[in-house]
């Protein structure tokens, strides 16, 4: 497990250097400084700003200078909104964001789990293709149409739910739901199918002989067996929902930091939106691990194998 | 030797006399009938893809939409990217058949070119990915040991890199155009491509029938090439039908971010974007039938994704 552990953690920190240097490279070859479209700038003003910002030191003293500073967590300033920094954005964006994803992935796994116990257990019976339908539904249907023709018909034409902003748990509601159907419907789907295959084990046959009641059985017995594969892909659920909440803000006007990172691209606002960046990966990437975790402590079967090779 | 020497002195009690034995003619007909007609992997696949209707109406769909991505705006009168402001916002008619967006322009030819950008961008996606997936995991998957060590580390620390916020990265600085779209999806895409890959050929390259055939001393490529790469044919189809969708959702959200194709192009993810506000005011149609397409696209690629991969695993055979 340690050795486990140590590997994964290897891993994460490469992964983290390489979206570093990632972001540098590019910020470097974009072309021309990064003040050039600044009106008052004169010559002796932008030689000025690029000492400040150590734009006239060599690449590799910036590369230091850069990993450096985000080693200590400061992502610089912003350089379309005056007097705000990346920091500002984050500390003022997140928070709003992490709610938004927390709750989204509480509804979807927990939704999506047990509609996939629903239509197991009643294969091939009416729920089971209801509940296949909407999971293909929700597959396909992009998350900002969703999201859009929520607006409309729940905010817009029906008034049952606010429009946009973030301030009270009904506003909540309509982005959660668009940013949480896609995740529970794959979650359905993945639930079903290992559900299926699980209960026709013989342990399963097993606990039914024993006389147990079918509660206790699917909780029990079947469910754990049947979550492995969630874990496996929650990962990149993860993933989706992130990026997910940059098109939900925008769409539903919450100030989160989706919004923020897609108006800093709109806006070219480069040191935004490689900091951003730069947070993001970090923190997915920090999630990974954490599920990765999650996987070794659940699976017995990854202590026992030296990692399979 | 010695084994034809035992028969030779039998066991059996002498009293029983040979007479007794009557020597049964083989029955060459029945050993030689076949008792169903013999069908290759493909045609077998085939035959239970045809059985999965949610596969085939994909199927239909999307030679359709096929057909109409290449044929669609021939038969329309209108020009793509005329604009006619007097007629903006037409609901469907006989003579907008889609309607008309917000600046008048035709909405159905324009959902046929939409088509033809997104499928483009798909195809070219899953095919880039394919291309690189199956080399990169063939050698890997292949070659074994300290070259595969290797490589599947690198493929471990790219699959770490969240896989969208690298393609807004490239296309802030490469500046977005159909070519550098494609590029950027394709530059970490296709890692799942190579791990499927690698998987099937670790798992094939021990079967007897490649073994023969090293002995016979046949070079790595042509193995990889003749033997290897047919047996994982399968797995690899599926994994670019569900690419592609992937790939066409990937383009729709760019453009919803500001990074997707530009003008004069216009791709379904820039018309549904183009009309967000439009469907508040009640003009559905300039969303409805950009949003229906990815939407129904989605779905039939993943619908035949998925009855492919019953059809084309052979454990399911029956």
């Amino acid at each position: 497990m340690l050795r486990y552990l140590l590997k994964r953690l290897l891993i994460m920190v490469v992964t983290l250097w390489i979206i570093i240097t990632l972001t540098f490279v590019l910020m470097v070859s974009i072309p021309g400084s990064p003040f050039n479209s600044e009106k008052s700038s004169n010559e002796i003003v932008q030689a000025n700003l690029e000492r400040h910002y150590n734009l006239d030191e060599p690449y590799y003293v910036q590369y230091l200078l850069y990993i450096k500073s985000i080693v200590t967590f400061d992502f610089g300033p912003s350089i379309k909104q005056p007097n705000q920094s990346v920091n500002d954005l984050l500390a003022r964006g997140f928070p709003i964001s992490f709610e938004l994803g927390i709750v989204t992935i509480i509804v979807a796994v927990f939704s999506g789990i047990i509609l996939g116990i629903l239509a197991a257990l009643k294969h091939n019976g009416f729920i089971d293709y209801l509940m296949m339908g909407i999971a293909v539904l929700g597959i396909s249907i992009p998350n900002f149409i969703l999201a859009t023709l929520l607006i409309q018909q729940l905010a817009v034409k029906f008034s049952i739910f606010p429009v946009a902003t973030w301030s009270s748990p009904a506003h909540m509601v309509l982005p959660v739901l668009a940013l949480a159907t896609g995740p529970m419907a794959i979650i359905a789907r993945l639930t079903r199918s290992t559900m299926l295959e699980v209960l026709t084990q013989d342990y399963i046959k097993m606990a039914k002989a024993k006389g147990l009641s079918p509660w206790k059985i699917t909780i029990k017995h079947a469910l754990r067996n049947a979550l492995m594969p969630v874990v496996t892909i929650m990962g990149t659920l993860l993933a989706g929902i992130l990026t997910g909440t940059f098109v939900i803000e925008q769409i539903f006007a919450i100030p989160g930091m989706g919004k923020y990172f897609v108006e800093s691209i709109n806006q070219r606002d480069y040191p935004v939106i490689m900091g951003t960046t730069v947070f993001y990966s970090a923190f997915l990437i920090f999630m990974l691990f954490l599920v990765d975790i999650a996987y070794g402590i659940l699976d017995p079967r990854i202590k026992v194998h030296k990692e399979g090779e | 030797m010695k084994l034809s020497e035992d028969t030779k002195t039998p066991h059996s009690p002498t009293e029983v006399p040979n007479e007794w034995f009557n020597w049964k003619e083989k029955d060459k007909e029945a050993a030689e009938a076949v008792s169903r007609p013999s069908l290759s992997y493909w045609k077998d696949a085939w035959k239970r893809l045809v059985k999965n209707k949610l596969a085939m109406l994909g199927l239909v769909f999307l030679i359709l939409l096929t057909f109409m991505a290449i044929f669609g705006p021939f038969f329309s009168p209108y020009e793509v990217n005329r604009q006619d402001l007097p007629n903006q916002y037409q609901p469907p008619s006989l003579e907008h058949w889609f309607g008309t967006d917000s600046a008048g322009r035709d909405v159905f030819t324009r959902t046929w070119y939409g088509a033809r950008i997104s499928l483009f961008v798909g195809l070219m996606a899953a095919l880039i990915d394919v291309s690189i997936g199956i080399i990169y995991g063939g050698i890997s998957g292949y070659k074994g040991g300290r070259a595969d060590n290797i490589m599947m580390r690198i493929i471990e620390i790219l699959y770490g890199l969240p896989y969208l916020l690298v393609v807004i990265l490239l296309l802030v600085v490469l500046g977005p155009s159909l070519s550098t779209i494609i590029i950027a999806l394709t530059v970490t895409g296709w890692v799942g491509m190579a791990r499927i890959v690698r998987g099937q050929v670790l798992q094939i390259k021990n079967y007897e029938f490649v073994l023969a055939s090293k002995s016979f001393g046949t070079k790595s490529s042509r193995i990889i090439r003749k033997n290897l790469l047919p047996n994982t044919m399968g797995p690899i189809i599926v994994q670019m039908t569900l690419t592609v969708p992937s790939a066409i959702f990937a383009e729709a959200f760019l453009s919803f971010i500001g990074l997707g194709i530009q003008a004069p192009f216009a791709s379904w993810g820039v018309m549904a974007n183009d009309s967000l506000g439009a469907i508040l005011s009640g003009n559905w149609w300039t969303l409805f039938f950009p949003a229906f397409f990815i939407s129904f696209t989605m779905f039939a690629f993943n619908v035949l994704g998925d009855g492919l991969q019953d059809a084309l695993d052979p454990k399911l055979r029956k």
